[in-house]
């Protein structure tokens, strides 16, 4: 007898785990919608617009963050380079928002303006169908998930591993940056794309459109803890642990490492593309800054400060290093990259498992086998480690 | 034909898959790929010849297991005991000479995966548990079993893929351990639940490089007696330098010497030939 999945999918994750995530989302869903629609400004209660996307950009880097514990916590792979598939969820998306924009643009143009701009007299061939919101999605798992495979399996079946990896991908994000800067790739250049006006006909800045993106963010960062727990409690994760510890010795044993590593590469880059897609119509704009190799480090220090291995963790990391940021880079801007340089040197000395590490220190349990790396060593925290560990 | 031995049958095309008339010892017809024991002999080994920069590490060796025999090798520093194991688990490619699997599987062309899927399972000298994994856990990733991506991320244990792990546990001495991490056994039962690995893979032959090293003397007696209650249903290649092990096990000894077999039989007759006291003692 086998037992059925459905019942895994609920044995994955703890009793409290589940409480947690049915509490999440009854605030997610209803709570802070209705705080935003039905309060009225003077409520101390209400949520504001900006608090509001603030939140649901903070949701979708929290699913970035996620995907990233996927590969570096639990398949011990570490990416410099998410941000690149982020950004181009957020451009196959962008493009939908693009065309929905409409006549309404600066040149009244079927064209979106910096095609006009450039003197286009019609889309290029990429554009096709984009005005279509199927297409555009298809496109948010189909391109990302597509280079992720491409790259991968080169990468993988090289054997290229720890800090030459991590290097090869921030040169790969770096790489596409410079591609997406220029105006004639037909994204719009330096500026990328911005002044969104609506998604299927309605206004992406009423109040009824913020809720549902940033329900919609909550559904997926929920959807992506609950395939992730899944994932690593299965006997999918064990194998990728033991790649993570012993790669050949998996190959002994009849697995084939580069097929196991593809699949979650691939799989954690489309995750991020979602986000990415879910992203851009909150904040606004899109342009090649999100490809910055600073952006895709910063997510490494969200899973660092959250903890690694624990995919919850890795939500905490996010929202804390966020939630931080917008304060700092408000009351005091120019101490921001400061205390993200103190941030990250702090967690590497004291906290080594992040905050749910010290966490569980705390409460005096014993961190889950598969989980942290924590105790047995790779993948370490701190980038000399990660050197050093590549050269082991 | 034949023999699948003749090495013409190759170039006769009589080994191509149309001509196939099965062994012609027997009347069964075997599927490809299919270890045929109908001579039983398990593993043949004849002239393999290996050098290494001009070194011959092997000359003109000449081995035969049978099916379900417990065989030791022993063999001074350097006598190619290690290099023979690599030779026949496709690690190292023989210079000249034949190495068979059981009538019909050709050793010298299958890669590494295919001669471990084959049934020819490897233990190495020094053990190599996942130390973040518990002892069950282990064991499930050993188990011979669909091992593709897919399979892993849906599949759930069986109950008698259950039973057989915990069938294995027991018969390792680790069933009070299921749970606990690898990297907390102690060294000698880490030995163990390596060789436990190694029988959840379903091997014909088991090649066990030193496994009592490191061993205490009470563990190294019931790894004894856990190798001849295998034999018979698995064979056994033990390569060791524990002579009080090898007496344990009692079945045939091969000496090796420079790459070549020096004497054969039961470890009384060995120990006695004046040639093996002089490898052993003279330099």
């Amino acid at each position: 007898m086998r037992t059925p999945l459905t019942i895994r999918i609920i044995q994955s994750m703890p009793k409290a785990g589940w409480a947690g995530l049915a509490a999440f989302a009854l605030v997610a869903w209803v709570g802070i919608p209705l705080a935003h629609l039905a309060l009225p400004e003077s409520s101390p209660f209400h949520v504001s617009g900006y608090l509001l996307t603030l939140l649901g950009k903070i949701l979708c880097y929290a699913v970035v963050a996620v995907a990233m514990d996927l590969i570096w916590g639990y398949a011990g792979i570490l990416s410099l380079g998410h941000g690149l598939f982020f950004a181009l969820g957020g451009y196959a998306f962008g493009m939908y928002l693009m065309r929905q924009i409409g006549r309404e643009g600066s040149y009244q143009s079927d064209l979106p303006d910096f095609m006009v701009f450039l003197d286009w007299k019609e889309l290029p061939w990429f554009w096709w169908n984009s005005d279509s919101l199927l297409w555009s999605l298809f496109l948010v798992v189909l391109i990302p998930g597509l280079l992720a495979w491409i790259f991968g399996y080169f990468a993988f079946r090289s054997r290229i591993k720890g800090v030459y990896f991590s290097i090869i991908t921030q040169a790969l994000t770096f790489a596409a940056m410079l591609l997406f800067f220029r105006n004639e790739t037909g994204f719009g250049g330096n500026n990328g794309f911005t002044d969104f006006k609506r998604i299927l006909g309605y206004s992406i800045t009423s109040p009824e459109m913020r809720a549902t993106l940033f329900a919609l963010s909550a559904t997926l960062l929920m959807g992506v803890l609950v395939l992730g727990r899944y994932l690593v409690s299965s006997k999918f994760g064990r194998v990728l642990a033991a790649i993570r510890d012993s790669e050949s010795r998996v190959m002994f044993i009849g697995y084939q490492p580069l097929w196991y590593k593809l699949a979650i590469w691939t799989l954690s880059a489309v995750l991020c593309a979602l986000a990415g897609a879910l992203y851009v119509p909150q904040v606004g704009i899109i342009n090649p800054s999100e490809m910055s190799p600073a952006n895709s480090i910063e997510i490494a220090v969200w899973v660092a400060v959250g903890g690694r291995g624990t995919l919850i963790g890795a939500v905490l990391g996010a929202f804390i290093v966020n939630l931080a940021k917008s304060y700092f880079t408000v009351s005091f801007p120019e101490y921001w990259p400061f205390f993200l340089g103190f941030l990250f040197i702090a967690v590497t000395l004291f906290l080594p498992d992040g905050v749910v590490g010290l966490w569980r220190k705390l409460m005096g349990q014993r961190s889950a086998p598969l989980g942290p790396a924590a105790s047995a060593g790779p993948p370490p925290a701190d980038p000399v480690a990660i050197a050093k560990g590549a050269q082991s | 034909m034949t023999t699948v031995l003749d090495p013409g049958a190759d170039r006769a095309g009589l080994n191509d898959p149309q001509n196939w008339q099965g062994p012609a010892s027997s009347g069964r017809v075997l599927k490809p790929g299919e270890l045929d024991l109908s001579h039983n002999v398990i593993l043949y080994l004849e002239d393999i010849c290996v050098s290494f920069d001009g070194f011959k590490a092997i000359n003109n060796l000449n081995l035969t297991i049978d099916a379900g025999e417990l065989r030791c090798i022993i063999g001074p520093n350097g006598a190619g005991k290690t290099t023979m194991m690599d030779v026949i688990t496709g690690k190292t490619r023989p210079d000249s000479g034949k190495a068979f699997f059981g009538q019909t599987l050709d050793l010298t062309r299958l890669t590494e995966p295919e001669i471990a899927h084959l049934g020819i399972g490897r233990k190495f000298q020094k053990p190599t548990v996942f130390e973040n994994h518990t002892v069950f856990e282990n064991l499930e990733l050993a188990m011979k079993t669909d091992k593709r991506v897919w399979r892993s991320m849906l599949a759930a244990l069986l109950d008698d893929e259950r039973d057989r792990i915990s069938d294995t546990l027991k018969l390792i001495r680790l069933a009070g351990e299921a749970d606990r991490r690898a990297g907390l056994l102690s060294h000698g039962q880490k030995q163990w639940l390596e060789i436990g690995m190694l029988l959840m893979q379903d091997p014909r032959l088991l090649l066990l490089d030193e496994p009592v090293a490191g061993m205490t003397d009470d563990e190294t007696e019931r790894t004894a007696e856990l190798f001849v209650s295998l034999a018979g249903k698995h064979s056994l290649m033990v390569v060791e330098h524990d002579m009080a092990f090898v007496e344990a096990l009692g079945g045939k000894v091969t000496v090796l010497h420079e790459g070549s077999v020096l004497a054969e039989g039961d470890l009384a007759t060995v120990q006695a030939d004046p040639r093996v006291i002089e490898v052993y003692l003279g330099r």
